[in-house]
């Protein structure tokens, strides 16, 4: 059977990533029969299910998670003008009809981009009578909800289009956690800084990640946890650490990643905070290359994060710039290194050699199939886009972009490769590259371009800015 | 920090990482607390091959003899692990390890690496890994 969904028109980009994510998390296999980005209305096919889970079952499960669907209905017949609608409504769900005889039930009009007076909407319900229902209609709470959903042409009212393009009746089946960004929305939450991601964005990130109940997942760049919440919203168990100390205790009081937790009710899930720089990380790691078995030595089912993108300081990771010129950075570092108020140097670092480093950590922390999603910018022009980054332990699963102005930032998604089906070629190719380079720009192409394309910082529509990691003035810890 | 955490965490200096001894850190003057949270057995199965069984051993024998949460000692674990279905037929197993990895939470003291003696200070819960330039 073919069951429509009805999306969200926004952030498109990241609609079937997560449609299909939760496909894989229900263990659904799912058939996309048709979609496009400018319309919110998608066709799947699902297989026939083994009793006693319904098919039906299987479509309400399929969203019953997702942030950009809104909901699911059964197809009972579709084409590009009313006519065509009815004629496949009558050849193909005749036998549904008797079931929907006496139950209550409503009728709605779902018009995209378009509109109908009242005297045509009652003429559009009034040509399905031929249904034969004979229940009460119930506005609110019916049993049975039957949609007539249309697909108009941009602008149709203001330019007196007269018909939408295409139609879509359904019966109602099950809706989505659309609502779920206003609970964990920013500007309710305790503790936030100005580089916590969105809390629509996170959940969607999570879900492309397959966050879920009895799973470890782990933020490397926490900040003040919003990957962190949102996995720990879906089930799973999160980790999370900085390498600014300050961000996870925020004022050490309410405001502090562990009291965001605490708000949303989700302390039980917060595995552990703590600080660390990526490039010199205290977590286990198993070496590629030992054939494992696939779990043991490798600890994570997911890694959800948004990395500094090093445009206003820089990038920054432990160690001494310049140890030649400034011996005595390094010096004072093994006098004083064990006082408590010690603040170790730090030094720059290439934006492309960090999202190197997370691949390979992914690559050596990850369970087989386990996923690892971040956040990039790139620049809206082609010319300056910088590269998705590749790994050969990982599987690009999906590059979804959100535009703003003058750059963009994409979500990618990759599969940890079990080891047995890794490409040996590309493991060698990997080994003889070397990533090198000096100053912050020749390390970070979408720096360079940002100072020299792009004169005024980007605008944001509403989510956050391009990160700058809190550096300026190093951290207690 | 979840006890649970330590078994996933060997000290960040380089040289350290191949020896086996820097795993799992050795908690010095541990400041234990104890939250209710809910069994999640569907976790603690999805972990358990991911577990470590000697460190966490180590870990908390480590943790609970100079401390007074559990006074009358914590309850022990096996010798080796169990297997998947022992682990979901055992209630007071799931129980135990429950306890151990989801509900006692490290607070104050120190990690520190059985190789290099660095020693990581641990303060509201929240453990420092920066290392000097020297040592990275
Ligand atoms: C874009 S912010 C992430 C914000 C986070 N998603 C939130 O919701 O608050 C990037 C974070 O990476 C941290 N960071 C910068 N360099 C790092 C490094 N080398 N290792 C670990 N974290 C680092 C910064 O301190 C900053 O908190
Ligand atoms: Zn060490």
């Amino acid at each position: 059977m073919e069951y429509l969904i009805r999306f969200s028109q926004s952030h498109e980009t990241f609609r079937l990533p997560e449609l299909q994510a939760l496909a894989v998390l229900e263990g659904i296999d799912m058939e996309v029969v048709s979609y496009s980005l400018d319309s919110p209305f998608c066709i799947i096919r699902l297989p026939p299910s083994s009793p006693p889970i319904t098919t039906t079952t299987l479509a309400r499960r399929l969203i019953r998670r997702s942030i950009l669907a809104m909901s699911i209905h059964e197809l009972w017949g579709h084409g590009p003008d009313l006519a065509s609608v009815h004629a496949a409504v009558k050849s193909t769900t005749s036998p549904l009809w008797p079931s929907y005889l006496s139950c209550s039930f409503k009728f709605t009009l779902d018009s995209y981009q378009g509109s109908r007076t009242s005297d045509q909407k009652v003429s559009i319900i009034n040509s399905f009578s031929y249904l034969g229902f004979m229940g009460p209609i119930k506005m609110r709470h019916p049993d049975q909800e039957f949609t007539l959903h249309e697909l108009w042409p941009f602008n149709s009212t203001p330019l007196g289009i007269p018909e939408p393009n295409h139609l879509y009746f359904t019966r109602y089946l099950g809706s989505s956690l659309r609502d779920l960004p206003k609970k964990l929305d920013l500007k309710k939450r305790r503790y936030i800084s100005t580089t916590s991601m969105d809390a629509e964005l996170a959940l969607i990130t999570a879900n492309i990640a397959l966050a879920g109940p009895g799973k470890l997942f782990y933020d490397p760049f926490c900040g003040t946890g919003s990957f962190p919440i949102a996995v720990a919203e879906f089930g799973a168990v999160a980790l999370g650490s900085d390498i600014d100390g300050r961000s996870i205790r925020g004022d050490g009081r309410e405001k502090t990643l562990r009291g965001n937790f605490e708000q949303y009710g989700l302390l039980g899930r917060l595995g552990g905070t703590f600080t660390a720089d990526l490039t010199n990380s205290p977590i286990r790691k198993q070496e590629l290359g030992s054939d494992g078995d696939g779990v043991r030595g490798r600890v994570f089912d997911g890694i959800v994060c948004d990395p500094p993108y090093g445009v206003r300081e820089g990038l920054m990771v432990l160690g001494v710039r310049d140890p030649e010129k400034t011996p005595w950075v390094e010096r004072k570092g093994r006098e004083m290194y064990k006082q408590a108020d010690f603040i170790p140097p730090r030094k720059p670092y290439g934006f492309l050699a960090m999202l190197d480093d997370i691949l390979q950590f992914a690559a050596q922390t990850l369970v087989d199939n386990g996923r690892v999603a971040f956040w990039m910018p790139t620049a809206n022009d082609e010319e300056q886009e910088m590269p998705v980054p590749s790994h050969p332990y990982l599987e690009t699963l999906s590059v979804s972009t959100q535009v703003f102005n003058k750059w963009s930032r994409r979500l990618i998604c990759y599969r940890r490769i079990p080891d047995k089906d890794v490409d040996s070629a590309a493991v060698k190719a990997r080994e003889e590259r070397k990533l090198v380079g000096k100053t912050a720009d020749e390390l970070n192409p979408f720096r360079k371009a940002y100072f020299e394309g792009f004169q005024t910082p980007p605008a944001t529509t509403g989510t956050s800015t391009p990160a700058a990691p809190a550096t300026e003035t190093p951290p207690p810890n | 920090m979840k006890l649970l955490t330590l078994n996933f965490l060997t000290c960040a200096v380089k040289t350290c990482k191949s020896s086996s001894d820097s795993f799992p850190l050795h908690p010095k003057d541990a400041e234990l607390a104890s939250d209710d949270v809910e069994v999640n057995p569907e976790l603690l199965v999805n972990l358990l091959p991911r577990l470590d069984w000697k460190a966490l051993k180590t870990t908390s024998a480590e943790v609970f003899l100079p401390s007074c949460i559990y006074p009358l000692g914590f309850p022990q674990l096996p010798d080796s692990p169990p297997t998947i279905e022992q682990l979901q037929s055992d209630d007071k197993l799931l129980k135990d390890l429950h306890s151990l990895l989801m509900e006692t939470n490290l607070m104050e003291g120190k990690l520190v690496c059985g190789v290099c003696g660095h020693e990581y200070a641990v303060r509201e819960g929240i453990p420092n890994f920066l290392l000097p330039s020297h040592l990275v």
